[in-house]
């Protein structure tokens, strides 16, 4: 496979366009809940990302946004996964997360932890594209902690 | 003023191939493919004469200039004049006109400066012309890039002063039929680009300059993209102000120009102050040199000097009308060539003269995928809002890839790119 479908694998390319979680919805009363709007300055992407929780536990995490495959698709990955996991979990998974990202391309993700994430794993030998990637697991976080 | 004065014979693609062979890096490979360089609106490549001629002044010149007695300083000094005297007749001004700056962006912020102290009262009654008040207006256009826009917004925030744009129709064209009712007694600058850096359409500045003369309104031109592209004469311009940078014109980063006429710059207060810059200090204050020096406090950019100049020769030696021409094909072979592809939009007006720049979207895909798609092949276009944000918001869009040529483009640059664009949707499966 060469880089650039390694950046573009099958299921970025598919999550960008299903975009699932988005678009936004109320959150359900009696659940805590927590908003992020993140914006990339440089390309003008952006995203608002609400999650919801019950004690420790995420119960629904849910978005809007504008920008490229990999922004999309990556919020659309996470939204998936996001509704499964404590906050303890999802913070284990944003540290793997950002780790991978920073790696240049030199990581093999653990797949048990990072799910359908690992995708991303290519997105990391273009380190002008780690930024789209990492929006709404930023955001993500911003928002439990708001939630909080 | 260059080229018009020679039979501007066209380039011809074997001319071109010559000139393309002076740019190193354009022959690279990048992702095992030939390098396509359609990014000169960013910043140009630069010819092996310009890089050259910064190392031949370190390796046999360097020396602070305008001080000091010894050889090298006054071999300094003269590479550093001769440079702004080829600089300044490549714009059509005098020497003592042409200001140095690090960039375009410094160069109007020099101005928006100068106008706030002259506004705070420095100057005195001599630079009464650029103070600034509550009621005065500065008007600029809804074209602008950034660095034509924020300035004025900041200078109206300092001065109390009311900032006001010539909008854009739905095509992206100037209302050119709006400037009259926009230009009024209370309007003392209008600040425009000569050319779009995001559409690359050539703005009659005759209509800007004649409203502001009729009221007595500085004018500030932008001429970050037309410098490099076309023949400019800042006096068939009727200009008081021009801002250009050297990187785009085959120069060096870091070194850009400020046309002012001359009485106008010898009245404007100075922005940065310092060293170099002064006839007599004591401890309580300044008397300041005339123009240019007055605006250039500190040690200055010598070699940079030096390589602009040695580019301005290139294109001289050339001729701009020449450059203008063959890009004006480009352009346009561009702009129907991307036209004419299913699912691709061309942002600008189409009756409109523009340099070889040109703005699209690929329905469906993003412009940082298309980006990186393009540059998979080899292919460097730039991508995002190009700092122009109230432009792409009034196109409805929040970013554009942008295709932009120069002297060493070739046709088969531009058909690279049709070709590449044309197969990005099926790509990305949409």
């Amino acid at each position: 496979m060469n880089e650039l479908d390694q950046l573009y694998q099958q299921v970025i390319l598919d999550h960008s366009k299903r975009r699932i979680g988005s678009p936004l919805v109320e959150p359900e009363t009696g659940h805590r809940h927590g908003e992020s709007h993140q914006h990339n300055p440089i390309c003008g992407d952006q995203i608002r990302v609400r999650v919801e929780l019950e004690g420790e536990q995420f119960t629904a995490m849910s978005w809007e946004g504008d920008g490229c495959s990999i922004s999309m698709a990556s919020a659309s990955v996470l939204s998936e996964m996001l509704p499964e996991l404590t906050r303890e979990q999802f913070l284990d998974k944003l540290d793997l997360f950002r780790e991978m990202m920073r790696s240049k391309g030199t990581m093999t993700p653990d797949e048990e932890v990072l799910e359908d994430a690992v995708a991303f794993a290519g997105v990391s030998k273009f380190p002008a594209r780690v930024k789209c990637a990492m929006l709404a697991w930023v955001a993500a976080e911003v928002a439990m902690l708001e939630a909080a | 003023m260059t080229g018009q004065t020679e039979a501007a014979e066209a380039l011809t693609a074997n001319e071109v191939a010559r000139i393309k062979a002076d740019f190193e890096i354009l022959e690279h490979q990048v992702n095992g493919a030939d390098m396509v360089y359609l990014d000169s609106g960013a910043t140009s490549q630069k010819p092996r004469c310009v890089y050259e001629a910064e190392q031949h002044y370190y390796e046999n010149a360097n020396a602070a200039v305008h001080r000091g007695a010894h050889t090298l300083a006054v071999e300094a000094t003269d590479i550093f004049e001769q440079g702004r005297e080829t600089v300044a007749k490549f714009i059509g001004a005098k020497t003592n006109e042409l200001v140095w700056t690090s960039n375009a962006t410094e160069a109007l912020n020099l101005i928006s400066y100068s106008m706030s102290n002259a506004s705070l009262g420095r100057g005195g009654d001599a630079a009464a012309r650029f103070r600034l008040g509550p009621g005065d207006e500065i008007l600029t256009t809804e074209l602008e890039h950034h660095a034509n826009l924020i300035p004025w917004q900041e200078l109206a925030f300092r001065t109390g002063a009311t900032l006001r744009y010539v909008p854009i129709a739905e095509d992206g064209s100037l209302r050119y039929d709006l400037i009259d009712s926009l230009v009024t007694e209370r309007t003392k600058l209008v600040a425009f680009t000569h050319v779009s850096n995001v559409l690359g359409t050539i703005t009659d500045t005759r209509r800007f300059v004649d409203a502001a003369r009729r009221v007595g309104a500085l004018t500030v031109l932008d001429g970050c993209q037309s410098v490099p592209h076309l023949p400019v004469d800042v006096k068939a311009l009727d200009v008081d102000f021009m801002a250009f940078s050297g990187h785009k014109m085959l120069g060096p980063t870091g070194i850009g120009g400020l046309y002012g006429r001359e009485e106008l710059l010898n009245a404007m207060p100075p922005f940065l102050t310092g060293g170099s810059m002064i006839t007599v200090v004591d401890m309580e204050h300044a008397e300041y040199l005339p123009a240019p020096q007055r605006f250039e406090a500190g040690t200055q950019r010598i070699s940079q000097v030096h390589g602009l100049a040695t580019a301005a020769s290139y294109l001289d030696e050339i001729g701009m009308q020449r450059i203008a021409d063959w890009e004006e094909h480009l352009g346009a072979l561009l702009y129907e060539g991307l036209s004419a592809l299913e699912g691709v939009r061309v942002f600008g007006p189409v009756d409109a003269k523009r340099i070889g720049t040109v703005p699209f979207e690929v329905i469906g895909v993003h412009p940082h995928d298309v980006g990186q798609f393009l540059d998979s092949r080899g292919i460097a276009v730039r991508v995002g809002h190009h700092c122009a944000q109230p432009l792409h918001r009034a196109l409805g869009v929040t970013a554009t890839t942008r295709a932009s040529t120069y002297l060493y483009n070739t046709e088969d640059d531009v058909k690279a790119l049709i070709e590449a664009v044309a197969s990005v949707r099926e790509y990305f499966g949409v």
